[in-house]
């Protein structure tokens, strides 16, 4: 005897069924999370391929860029990626430090939110108003004030005065790094912030209560505690120098060679892929850019999963952007 | 003294950023008119106006928040309330926390290869995807800590109802938690309006009007890069009043995203 199957039943099946579909809908949109990361890396290793095989390991050090011949290697982007990050993590770093310590510490009260609230802000301004800014306002005061203090003071030193000789340009990797260094402070302030309040207020409460200083709670309490996060914050903000695009093409001179001075015209490799992208003739000239386009997502793969795992130890995930 | 240097890094610090949002209103201050917004990009030295390419980045903006935003939220209901507690959900947050970070000129080329190249043309299409695909751990992250502030005791409500959890996640914890995923959405929109990278080889651009998702589109961002990078004067002072555009919109939806999650109550707080 066939059991009678009652109107409710039908819907509790239905319901059941919605059920499944949903719960598989919500999991394969995650797991796209996960084939988002393994498709753009399988994807570029696929476009890098003909450069990849053609050059071999030689790819990473040689400086040679000849569309024409059909000889490229990756050395002279990256090392103006390498330079021109490091040039705005030396000068963001410690502003960044400074302001977020103001912001958690030292500032007064009722200042905190509204600075917070505007570095906040700032953080989120396209790159490409910092480009066009570097562009038209900042090069040609560094071309006719700072540029020329380098190279007349700096440039005669043996060793160090190396990288501050020849004529100064206004664009040049050093440009680029200063622009960087603008448009890294906000965002490293942010996560720094976020970083530093995170210190338990107990622990703050008891050095105070020992008859600390301010200045001691900061450096020996707030400090070290979070001292995984600062290294953390920093990283994240060094993944994002480096693969900046926007605020470097503007400034870095789209030259492709390694020269001493750090005022001379460079380029880094999200530069260099902007800049040529679109020109480039024959598959080889391609598949070298996508092959910059790998090097560089490894690079900061690394360093942006590094600086995550940091935060991940205080407990504080980072940024949403 | 530790109040002095901290206070003066922190002046120097927005002195820059003051002065850099000063020269951008009083450089793109001046061009802004009813031309901007009414006549196409105009040939060296002519005048006109940015229609087409505002045109073009909204089209393409709005598509891939529409791509973007739907699997976003799916990916953090199952972060939040499905895989909740299992562990390949540490690994997914992981990842997308990453991706969040990833240059979005890989973004660009990994688009390229996959879309332009299939395709044999550059198209409003590729731009629309390259950019959901920024828009995606964006959505993800927010809706995910959006959804965590919903209380259980609202789930267990509904589920002592008898209704199955999609009922629940649809019927309950979505709405309670509307302003919050709209937050998320908005600081998105935010991202990608001003994102230059991954439209220039996907999207790349367009003189014209163009009202196909098949061809190239015009589209601000694009359209600034190549103006400023031009001897022109006309084409420079149009980047000017392009950018200041990007900058006002951008600036404008942070804002509103930030009342609406404090309106939540989440505050600002992003810390678990």
């Amino acid at each position: 005897m066939v059991a009678r199957v009652l109107p409710y039943q039908l819907r509790m099946r239905h319901e059941a069924r919605v059920e499944v579909v949903f719960g598989l809908l919500t999991r394969s949109c995650a797991y796209l999370v996960l084939a988002l990361l393994a498709g753009v890396l399988l994807t570029l290793i696929y476009g890098s391929w003909p450069a990849l095989k053609t050059f071999k390991l030689a790819f990473l050090t040689r400086e040679v860029w000849d569309p024409v011949a059909g000889q490229f290697g990756a050395l002279a982007p990256l090392y103006g990626t390498v330079v021109t990050s490091l040039i705005a993590m030396l000068l963001a770093v410690p502003f960044a430090f400074g302001a977020a310590i103001f912001l958690t510490e030292t500032c007064p009260m009722w200042l905190r939110t509204p600075i917070a609230t505007c570095i906040e802000l700032l953080a989120g301004v396209p790159s490409i108003v910092y480009g066009l800014w570097g562009l038209f306002l900042f090069a040609p005061v560094l071309q006719q004030t700072l540029q020329p203090w380098l190279i007349a003071h700096l440039g005669p030193i043996p060793g160090i005065g190396r990288l501050f000789r020849g004529p100064p340009f206004g664009i040049g990797l050093l440009t680029a790094g200063l622009v960087l260094a603008i448009m890294v402070l906000p965002f490293i302030t942010a996560v720094m912030r976020e970083v530093f309040r995170a210190t338990p207020t107990s622990l703050k409460e008891a050095a105070y209560g020992l008859g600390a200083t301010q200045w001691e709670v900061v450096w020996h309490v707030v400090v070290p505690n979070a001292r995984a996060g600062i290294i953390g914050a920093i990283m994240l903000g060094l993944g994002r120098a480096l693969g900046e695009t926007m605020a470097v093409t503007f400034v870095a001179g789209n030259a492709q060679n390694i020269s001493v001075s750090l005022l001379a015209p460079g380029t880094t490799i999200s530069a260099a892929i902007a800049n040529e992208f679109t020109e480039a003739v024959g598959p080889l000239y391609l598949s070298a850019l996508i092959a910059l386009g790998l090097i560089l997502f490894l690079l900061t793969l690394s360093i942006i999963a590094a600086a995550r795992l940091m935060l991940l130890r205080l407990n504080a995930r980072g940024p949403r952007l | 003294m530790g109040l002095g240097i901290s206070g003066l890094t922190t002046l120097i610090a927005l002195g820059i950023l003051a002065i850099i949002l000063w020269s951008l209103l009083s450089r793109g201050f001046g061009g802004l008119s009813w031309r901007v917004f009414t006549q196409m990009t105009p040939p060296p030295g002519g005048s006109g106006g940015l229609l087409n390419a505002i045109v073009g980045s909204v089209t393409m903006t709005v598509l891939g928040i529409l791509i973007g935003t739907p699997v976003g939220i799916l990916a953090a209901t199952f972060l939040a309330e499905y895989g909740r507690t299992e562990r390949v959900s540490v690994l997914i947050r992981f990842i997308n926390d990453v991706l969040l970070s990833a240059p979005s000129i890989v973004v660009g080329l990994f688009v390229y290869t996959l879309m332009v190249v299939k395709m044999g043309h550059f198209s409003a299409l590729a731009g629309a995807v390259a950019l959901s695909i920024i828009v995606i751990p964006v959505v993800v992250r927010t809706a995910e800590d959006m959804l965590h502030l919903i209380p259980l005791g609202l789930r267990h409500a509904s589920a002592a109802l008898g209704a199955q959890p999609w009922r629940t996640v649809m019927h309950v914890v979505y709405p309670a938690a509307r302003s919050g995923l709209l937050t998320g959405v908005l600081l998105a929109l935010a991202r990608i309006s001003g994102e230059t990278a991954p439209l220039l080889f996907t999207a790349l651009n367009n003189q014209y009007w163009s009202n196909t998702l098949d061809q190239p589109m015009a589209n601000l961002p694009v359209v600034i890069f190549q103006f400023a990078m031009s001897p022109y004067k006309n084409w420079q002072s149009l980047a000017w009043t392009g950018a200041l555009l990007i900058t006002l919109f951008v600036l404008l939806l942070s804002i509103i995203a930030r009342l609406l999650s404090s309106f939540l109550g989440s505050g600002e707080s992003r810390i678990e």
